[in-house]
Parts: structure tokens; sequence; C-alpha cells
């Protein structure tokens, strides 16, 4: 009687494709979601950055600081645990996806404030001398101005949530990293499932890399 | 619903979130150390003529930063002792952070080394010295105070990413957080106090960083 042959890597990786499947696109679905919350609220923290009187002004710098201060983890975690403490009762997936908004509107506050204030004032005075309201000064002269400077480091956020996202893998949402966890501990082959893993997110992220460079390279203004 | 804050047994446990602190800063000090090291080595690399040093300080430097720490972290403790490398916790998490870091590092520095003005290396040439004291003693001092911003919030986020040693059981500030979390479930008051050590270090290293670049201010 022959022993039955061990399954290979590649037996493996087919009898686990679709769960390494859905872990992709819980991955995917993540990291889209935290970065249309996070960049929508992040652009409420940019203007009350910039242009909020000192109460908001300052009730946002509170914000970014303490957001910037501490780490992702730490914020997944305490999302996890606290907000259902306090009576909110989110699903994993919920708390994790609103931890990462809230790490990205931060980012995404600081990159807005920082492009709006490089803008030499005289562009607003000018604005000013014809006549602009300020709303028309801000959607006709500062957003045309700003948004060339932040477009490439917000494609580096983008990455950024993508890389993050493999944090709620630790609070159970079964995305990439845990579904890879999964798979390592019925198959013990822990070596080319991680690796693949990595490989995907490097794939993931390179793309997103690019499509950065060729963002910044569209939106410079040649000298 | 009501809850009640009370920080008394968190207060109880405060010496063991202090102990994580100080490892957490062990692990960023120790790690970036190394990581400053080859973070320089690949910033020359990547600036050098010779495509053989370039393209591995290259490719070193892409895969790295488009790869989720997490996933470097778990790979380093649970996939290297399958090639024959087995590290401890701390050795593990300290290699993947020095690793991770050089890349960032010499993205930093390569900034520094392209900011440094042709002249100054034609100077040195034209007063006799070779390419190695080049380097040493004109284009890294100039560089590093280029740096100085950009390398104190690299540090700060280095730091900060030590809380990821908390997934392999390394028992430093986020690990010992969640531990007490779990066995007094004072929820809310253990992040409370956990987030806040954090953003005081930071601030903290913040300040200090602030104040060496003062210091190494050129006067004018």
């Amino acid at each position: 009687m022959s022993a039955v042959e061990p399954l290979s890597f590649l037996d493996h990786l087919w009898l686990a494709r679709m769960p390494l499947l859905r872990g992709l696109g819980f991955t995917v679905t993540i990291s889209f979601l935290a970065i249309v919350a996070g960049s929508l609220l992040g652009i409420v923290v940019g203007l009350a950055l910039t242009y909020g009187a000192w109460p908001l002004r300052w009730l946002a710098r509170l914000y970014t600081d303490f957001i910037r201060g501490t780490p992702v983890l730490v914020l997944v975690l305490a999302s996890f645990y606290v907000l259902s403490t306090v009576g909110l009762q989110l699903s994993p997936f919920q708390a994790g996806v609103f931890a990462l908004a809230v790490f990205c509107s931060s980012h995404v506050g600081e990159i807005l404030r920082g492009a709006l204030q490089s803008i030499p004032v005289s562009q607003t005075e000018a604005a000013k001398a014809i006549g602009l309201t300020f709303p028309q000064t801000f959607a006709y002269v500062l957003v045309p101005q700003a948004i060339r400077q932040i477009l490439p480091t917000w494609v580096n956020t983008a990455a950024e949530m993508v890389k993050a996202s493999t944090l709620l893998s630790v609070i159970g949402v079964g995305e990439l990293l845990l579904s890879t966890q999964e798979i390592i501990s019925r198959t013990f082959m822990s070596l080319p499932f991680y690796f693949l893993a990595g490989a995907l997110y490097f794939a993931i992220n390179f793309g997103i890399e690019r499509f950065g460079k060729y963002i910044e390279h569209r939106t410079t203004i040649s000298a | 619903m009501g809850y009640t804050l009370n920080f008394s047994a968190v207060w109880r446990s405060f010496d063991r979130l202090l102990a994580g602190l100080g490892l957490s800063l062990m692990l960023a000090v120790v790690a970036i150390l190394i990581g400053c090291a080859i973070g320089l080595f690949v910033a020359f690399a990547l600036r050098s003529r010779s495509s053989w040093l370039r393209s591995p300080a290259a490719l070193y430097v892409t895969v790295i930063r488009n790869t989720p720490i997490l996933v470097l972290v778990l790979f380093t403790y649970f996939a290297l002792p399958q090639l024959g490398v087995r590290l401890g916790k701390i050795e593990s998490f300290v290699a993947t952070l020095a690793a991770y870091s050089g890349a960032y590092l010499a993205e930093v520095f390569r900034a520094g080394l392209i900011s440094v003005p042709p002249g100054l290396r034609e100077a040195g040439l034209a007063i006799g010295l070779t390419e190695m004291q080049i380097r040493t003693s004109i284009t890294l001092p100039v560089m590093l105070r280029n740096v100085l911003p950009a390398l104190s919030s690299t540090f700060i986020s280095l730091f900060k990413d030590t809380s990821l040693a908390a997934a392999i059981a390394v028992p430093e500030l986020t690990f010992e957080a969640r531990k007490i979390n779990v066995e007094t479930f004072r929820v809310v008051e253990t992040w409370i106090v956990a987030s806040c050590l954090y953003v005081a270090t930071c601030t903290v290293l913040a300040v200090l960083m602030r104040e060496v670049e003062r210091r190494l201010r050129i006067p004018r």
C-alpha cells in the first residue's frame, strides 16, 4: 500500500483560493471605505485647521496631534474595545474601518492644511482685489493650486491605508493577512503563504505608488 | 448607557505600562540605530555610479516600503525559522524594525544627499581629499543638518511602529495595555492611559529633536 502523498504548496494554494480571494476582497473594501470616509472627514479637519475660528482650530489641532501621536494598532484596539463599552455596538469590521478612517482623516487634514498654507497670501489678496467672495476665491483660486500638491501625497496615504488594513487582523476581521494566518495554522506552511501575502500587498501598493508617480507627473506644471 | 470612569485599576498596573513603555523605547532606539547605519549605506548605494550597488538598494527600498510592517514582523518571526533562521521574540522584532526603518531612512538620507551642493565635493577634490574623506567630513555633516526635520518625523513614526511587537507577544506598551484591558475590564481607562503615554512620548521626542535641530543650526 503506497503512502498518501503529502500535499504540495500549490495543492494547498488551490484549496485555499477562495478564502484568500475573499481576504483580498476584504482588504480592498476596508482600504477603500477608510480612504473615502477618512478623506471626507480629513477635508473638514483641514479646513478647520486652516480657516477655523480659534476654538475650532484648537480643537482640530488637538484631534490631529492626538491621532498622529497614537500608533494605528492602538487606535484599532481602542476603537474595537472602547466603542462597544460606551454602548455603540459595532462589528470588528465597522470598528476597524472607523479607526482607519480616523487615522486617515488626521493625515489628510494635515496635507490639506500644508497645501493651503503654502499658497502665497498675494493670491487671496489678488482675488479680493478683483471682487471675488471667499467661496469663489476658494473654489477658483485656492483649490486648483492646492490640488496639485495634495494629489501625490494623498495617493501615498492611500498606500499607507492598505498597509494599515493588516492591523485589522488583530481584532479578527477576515482580511488578507488573517485568511493567510488561518491557512498557515492549517497547513503549517508559514514560509510560502506569508511570502504570498507579502507579494500580494506589494503588488497592490506598488501599483498605487506607480499611479501616484503618474499623477505627480501629470499635475506638475513644467517650468 | 452610563459608564463611570474609574482609573484606580489602571493606576494599580501603571508600573507595568511604564515598563512596557520602557521596552517600546528600547526597541525603537536599538532598531533605529541599526536602521540609520543600513539607511546611510543604502543611501550612498542609491547614489552610486555602479548599477551593481544601485539596483539591489533600489529593490530593497521598494519592497520594504510597499509591504505592510505587520506582514514583515510575522514573516521574520514565523516563516524564517523554516529557513533555519531562529530568532527570539525581541531579536526578531528588532531585526524587522531595523530592516524596515533602514528603507525609510535610506529615502530620507538620499533626499539629504541630493540637497548637498556638488560644489562642496569639487572643493574637497580640489584640496586633495579622497572620495571617502569627502563623504565622511563634508557630505555627511552637511547632509545630516539638512535631513534633521525629516529624520525626527521618521523617528516618531518608527517609535509608534513598536506597537506591532504586541502581535508576537513582546511585552511592550500595547501588549501590556491589552493585557490590563482583558484582566480588569476597565476598557476605556486603559486605552485612554495607553494613548496618552504614546502621545506624551511622541511629543517629548518631537521637542527633543527640535532642540537638537536648534543646537546644530549654523549661526548666521
